[in-house]
């Protein structure tokens, strides 16, 4: 019998991001402001992964990311992957690492904080990375990995 | 320090703490009344903190300067619906530094990058307050002659105290030791404790005030309030155990001396206010002179 599965087109140029927890994949299309590139882009969800169960995928044709941009996805990903691809080959692939400043993504979890009072872009100071700790830089009080917030 | 707010007591390094106290021992030798002449101070308290509004007023005054301000925030702009961005970006057309005590934690801090007037913070919820403690590094190294190497005990609630956590910070600069004695419900949070660990300073956690008392040179009495227990059983069985009494005295260093950030509800026995190891009352007065020399820091003036 003919195999019927979906493949998802191979790009010729652009970025893949790999290895996005299936449950992150919006907030990754958040962070990243997707919805304002107008370029190809292909999004696979709940496929199956040995390392993180159900995952996610996205491939961006003929966008490319500085590192402090796509950093960001980082909180909600820590283990993605990206393949950055020319002429249909991987030509670097890239590990994310969550910046020493996150600005303006998080919320605070701290009900008292100003920023959850007034119109204020959160800014947040990286305290721990394996175990992601944002420390407030207005309110001073951490916010952890479990009450972490994407706005 | 000219023109640099005064947020956090993380702001200002061991050199600043040093520097601050040697002003205000200045100014308590020789008030200096003319210095912020021409001067304005707006005091903006978006909650009532007759205390410490009226020490920073008195502050201003005694230099000379003058004050603007609003004592709470039912009588200002606020109670139309006023964003504190707003009320800032106005009131710094007016005055020369702003004094302001806000319920939002870290509205002190976004004040501070919304203007070119410096900004001092006077409580920004149960985040900071840092002149309380460097008032209160100014009334150790009074009593002490000096800030290093001393032994504190910090009684009561450790938990949700800012005094005591900004103390610890600004203490920890000086090789202190420390004893923290709270019950089980209020003790000190473990990010300070790591701190101390990173920093390789000695602690000890212990129930009771008396163990080890013969080797305080201050201890430093807060408030135990009752709302902050999940059991109130829990309360009445313990709150007598952080009350102190002039006989626990008896024993301690000559040197010795009992601190309370103040106000005071029945933690230190009303005895005690007769022994001369009580500095409570002082420690407030020492907030005038305090608060004069982080002022007239601030504006470039000494």
């Amino acid at each position: 019998m003919k195999n019927k599965k979906l493949e998802v087109s191979a790009i010729e140029n652009g970025t893949v991001i790999d290895h996005i927890p299936a449950k992150a994949l919006f907030k990754v299309i958040s962070i990243l402001n997707l919805e304002k590139v107008d370029r190809q882009i292909t999004f696979g969800t709940n496929l199956d992964s040995k390392k993180l169960g159900k995952k996610a995928i996205v491939k961006l044709s003929d966008t490319f990311f500085i590192d402090n941009e796509i950093n960001k996805i980082a909180l909600v990903a820590p283990q993605a992957k990206l393949n950055i691809i020319r002429d249909y080959i991987v030509i670097e692939k890239k590990v994310v690492e969550v910046p020493e400043e996150i600005m303006g993504i998080a919320k605070c979890m701290n009900p008292k904080c100003i920023t959850n009072n007034e119109k204020i872009a959160t800014r947040f100071r990286v305290v721990s990375r394996r175990d992601v700790k944002l420390k407030c830089h207005y309110c001073e009080k951490i916010t952890d990995q479990e009450h972490l917030e994407i706005i | 320090m000219k023109n640099k707010s005064l947020v956090s007591i993380t702001d200002y390094s061991k050199e600043d703490y040093l520097r601050i106290i040697a002003l205000a021992e200045e100014f308590e030798a020789r008030p200096d009344p003319a210095i912020l002449k021409d001067k304005v101070v707006a005091t903006l308290f978006f909650e009532p903190s007759t205390r410490t509004r009226l020490s920073f007023e008195s502050a201003v005054l005694k230099m000379g300067g003058n004050v603007i301000g609003f004592s709470d925030s039912n009588s200002s702009s606020v109670a139309k619906g006023e964003t504190l961005y707003d009320t800032i970006k106005i009131v710094s057309n007016y005055c020369d530094l702003i004094v302001m005590r806000h319920p939002m934690e870290g509205a002190a801090r976004f004040a501070s990058e919304l203007t070119s007037v410096p900004v001092i913070n006077a409580g920004d919820g149960a985040n900071q307050h840092p002149t309380q403690t460097l008032l209160d590094l100014y009334s150790i190294a009074k009593t002490q002659g000096t800030l290093e190497n001393l032994t504190i005990f910090m009684v009561g609630d450790l938990k949700y105290g800012r005094t005591v956590h900004s103390l610890l910070m600004a203490m920890s600069q000086f090789q202190a030791t420390f004893y923290f004695i709270s019950p089980d419900e209020l003790k000190m949070p473990e990010e300070y404790k790591y701190y101390l660990n990173c920093l390789g300073l000695k602690y000890t956690e212990q129930k009771e005030i008396g163990p080890n008392i013969e080797t305080a040179d201050i201890i430093y009495m807060t408030r135990v309030q009752k709302e902050r227990f999940s059991d109130p059983i829990e309360y009445e069985r313990t709150k007598n155990a952080y009350v102190l009494k002039s006989k626990m005295l008896e024993g301690t260093r000559d040197n010795m001396k009992v601190l309370h950030p103040l106000p005071r509800v029945n933690e230190i026995d009303q005895d005690v206010d007769r022994n001369p190891k009580a500095y409570y009352f002082t420690q407030a007065l020492n907030g005038i002179f305090i608060r004069q020399a982080i002022i007239a820091s601030i504006l470039g003036l000494k």
